[in-house]
């Protein structure tokens, strides 16, 4: 039993518990969300030392305007073509979500998560990267592999845990794994791929190699150790890596309260370990773009490397498994301040005389009949529950490299049970 | 498609009480779990629950439903997304003199937490001579059965019943879910709950293809709604019998009492409820009864918990055995997402071995 406080002629102790300002059913005005006017944030030089421009930890580095202008020195400077070629993969990335989610809602997969609303975060820095750097990602980040021209039927596949998953069925839906595509396995784990990345990247130093690493995690997995732990790696090797940090603002039912973000930025941590700190603007593709092309042009020369924190929003629910109406105001996504990613770049290119709103229907329309297809191909593939995707015991497959004798035992009883049970798997 | 319990339990709450409330209600397991909790926070005010979105939202499962609201927000509290610092700042307030309860939202997230529970909170009455203590008691949602692929699907439970110092009970119904989880609160010593998800909502036989039960109709879920303790360290025969001794925890105990009722086997079958400290006495009268031994659990085999049960049956009731000791468990690979069912130790490999050391 705890004691009754003692020093009773001294003030109370209070525990402060972090609350975020709007709940359920409660008007949402997100007025004292800072942003910065595009264009206002310094560019500095990629060989200045990250403890000189540390103020940008603090603002937003912002290029697309209220008009849809691109302006500062943040701007890339991006051939028409390239902007469409983002804009398209972003609108497939949300295309591909809506009909994956609704694929688990159809009882064909055990779960899906949505990226909605932070296509920009990971399609951008994908554009702003070489195709052979090394991404480690979290499970939000499937707009890399669309961006990087992935198969989208593969992905399918992966989902569906069927015949053709090339994972044989045995990770959790969207924990994707493709090495051809610079893209490392995804952990159910929060923040492991963190020092992980740190480590590919200073393994890359060690050779003489020039490819870099990127690594995300959200908001609220900075609270984890592998996240500082890698942090205190990257400065002190000075590793060439891209360390982004996605603020969508919640995670699962907590806000980034939880994570710190009433007391500071999440930009503001690389302060501390004296590495790169930039601070962006997670809805504005071309910002995402610079920052990472700054990043990695650091990371490329040796300067270390950079954290980045992309400002975003969350739109929908954590996965198939949660229902954000129980914990947020329903109208917290449609007032989000810095908008909609896709409608901001598409602006930008109607802006420019590049893009008009027929086109952008169209495309729509185009992406979701593709999405279809593609969907139509990998069912032909089985989806998870109906049947046998996988061969019994590939199920030890892969636990090591060479089988040990217990596993052979353990796969011979499985496949003696199967016999017993009289084949329920093979009649499913 | 199965049912996929990662879709958050539904639950009304399920807190009830007050003086006009019946002695005794029905309950799912997130009920009973939530009553108990409601229960010693009325009770003690030293008692504080805390975890990833337990708070606000009431926990993953709604284990948490509605505690927030009635005993605020010092005493139910979310947590930043870090194990370790749950474990810690638990082990730090309850060398204070407070009593928490920190929920890791899945077992299978508990490893970031390890150094905090093996080297600390396992440790502290011993290395400081009793001055400190660590009152604490881990609840953590484990097993498979739900498509929770490999991040979902764990059972943990022999890495921590390795390490000397904690205690780890495992519940396998409504009522014991409660009362043992009083009991572990109550005691001064760390504990490690590990919460059966797969029959939260309701008994499983193992059966995945069959229609899934609730717990309506299980006289495990008919719970009172006040105090009670049931003690930790004791085990509950779930059925007596004379042909063999089974022994099992959380969700096998289900799964063993279809099998043993299809077989129509006179297996006596005992529900271990705590694993450390374990109710020997219980075991071994039962072996020396029946002569034979089997044990199921759904963890990997290799040094799971099953190799130490097998091992104190052998030292204490060798001479009384007819056949050898039988282990039924997981296989010793990750959880298949895919192939669940075929990782599963369900009815057939249960029904196999039971004719095996029932031949010998
Ligand atoms: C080590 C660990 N702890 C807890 C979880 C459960 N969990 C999965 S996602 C999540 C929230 C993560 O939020 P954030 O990092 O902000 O990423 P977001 O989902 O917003 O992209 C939690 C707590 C986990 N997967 N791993
Ligand atoms: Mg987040």
């Amino acid at each position: 039993m705890a004691s009754e406080p003692v020093r009773a002629n001294m003030p109370p102790l209070s525990l402060h518990v972090p609350e975020p300002k709007f709940r359920p059913g409660d008007p949402v005005d997100f007025a004292d969300v800072d942003v910065p006017p595009a264009g206002s944030a310094r560019r500095p030089d990629t060989a200045e030392p990250a403890g000189r421009f540390t103020e940008l930890a603090y603002t937003l580095v912002r290029v697309l305007d209220e008009e849809g202008g691109a302006v500062g020195p943040w701007d890339p400077k991006l051939s028409p073509d390239r902007l469409r070629e983002m804009l398209r993969a972003m609108a497939l990335t949300r295309a591909f979500d809506e009909r994956m989610f609704r694929a688990q809602r159809q009882g064909k997969t055990s779960f899906y998560m949505k990226s909605t609303g932070e296509e920009a975060v990971s399609v951008a820095a994908a554009f702003a990267m070489d195709r052979d750097d090394m991404c480690f990602p979290s499970y939000r980040q499937q707009g890399i592999l669309i961006s990087r021209g992935y198969p989208l039927v593969e992905m399918m596949n992966q989902i569906y845990s069927n015949s053709g998953d090339k994972l044989g069925g045995k990770q959790l839906p969207i924990m994707y794994s493709a090495k051809d595509h610079g893209f490392f396995s995804i952990s159910g784990n929060l923040a492991t791929q963190y020092p992980q990345a740190v480590g590919w990247a200073m393994a890359s130093a060690v050779k003489g190699d020039s490819r870099i690493a990127a690594t995300w995690c959200g908001e609220g997995s900075t609270a984890e150790g592998d996240f500082h732990s890698a942090c205190t790696f990257a400065s002190v090797y000075r590793a060439p890596v891209v360390m982004n940090v996605v603020n969508n603002q919640w995670a699962i039912s907590s806000f980034s309260g939880f994570a710190g973000a009433e007391a500071t930025t999440f930009a503001a941590r690389a302060v501390g370990y004296g590495i790169a700190g930039l601070r962006v603007d997670g809805n504005d593709a071309l910002a995402v773009y610079a920052a990472t092309q700054w990043a990695a042009e650091r990371a490329r020369t040796n300067q270390g490397p950079t954290l980045i924190e992309h400002f975003t929003y969350r739109a929908e629910g954590h996965s198939t498994s949660d229902d954000p109406s129980a914990y947020r105001s329903a109208g917290e996504p449609n007032a989000w301040p810095l908008g909609d990613p896709i409608r901001r770049l598409r602006d930008h290119l109607i802006a420019l005389g590049e893009w008009d709103e027929e086109r952008h229907e169209r495309q729509d329309k185009e992406l979701a009949a593709h999405v279809r297809d593609c969907q139509k191909e990998a069912e032909k593939n089985g989806i998870l529950g109906h049947g046998l995707h996988q061969p019994l015991d590939s199920l030890f497959d892969g636990v090591f490299e060479d089988m040990p004798w217990h596993l052979r035992e353990q796969r011979q009883m499985m496949l003696d049970e199967e016999e017993a049970s009289g084949r329920p798997w093979a009649r499913k | 498609m199965t049912d996929t319990i990662l879709d958050p339990v539904t639950s009304d709450g399920g807190r009830v009480g007050g003086a006009d409330a019946p002695a005794a209600v029905r309950m799912n397991m997130i009920q009973a779990i939530n009553s108990a909790l409601d229960v010693v926070m009325d009770r003690d005010p030293d008692v504080i629950v805390m975890g990833e979105d337990v708070g606000y939202f009431g926990g993953v499962f709604r284990a948490t439903a509605g505690l927030q609201t009635k005993y605020g927000k010092t005493r139910v509290f979310d947590t930043p997304i870090t194990e370790i610092g749950i474990v810690g700042v638990a082990i730090g307030m309850g060398a204070y003199g407070l009593r928490p309860v920190p929920e890791i939202q899945f077992a299978d997230y508990i490893y970031p937490a390890l150094d905090q529970l093996v080297s600390e909170a396992a440790r502290l009455r011993y290395r400081s001579a009793g001055e400190f203590t660590s009152p604490i008691t881990v609840r953590s949602p484990y097993g498979g059965g739900i498509f929770g692929g490999q991040t979902h699907s764990q059972s943990p439970e022999g890495i921590f019943t390795h390490v000397s110092g904690i205690k780890t009970v495992i519940p396998s119904t409504p009522y014991d879910a409660k009362g043992l989880l009083i009991a572990a609160i109550e005691d001064n010593d760390p504990v490690l709950f590990l919460e059966p998800k797969r029959i939260y909502n309701g008994p499983f036989d193992g059966h995945w293809d069959r229609p899934a039960k609730n717990w309506s109709a299980h006289g495990g879920g008919e719970v009172p709604t006040g105090y009670y303790r049931v003690e930790l360290g004791k085990a509950q025969v779930v059925r007596a019998g004379e042909a063999l001794t089974i022994l099992c925890y959380g969700t096998m105990v289900h799964v063993v009492s279809g099998v043993v009722a299809e077989a129509g086997v006179d297996a006596e079958i005992i529900d271990l409820r705590t694993l450390v400290p374990l109710d020997i006495e219980t075991i071994e009268a039962s072996v020396k009864k029946t002569g034979r031994c089997m044990i199921v659990h759904e963890a990997t085999r290799t040094s799971g918990f099953g190799a130490e049960l097998s091992a104190l049956v052998q030292e204490r009731c060798f001479y009384h055995l007819e056949a050898p000791v039988e282990r039924v468990t997981g296989f010793d690979t990750p959880y298949p997402h895919s192939l669940e069912w075929a990782y599963f130790p369900g009815p057939v490999r249960i029904g196999e071995a039971l004719k095996k050391i029932m031949k010998d």
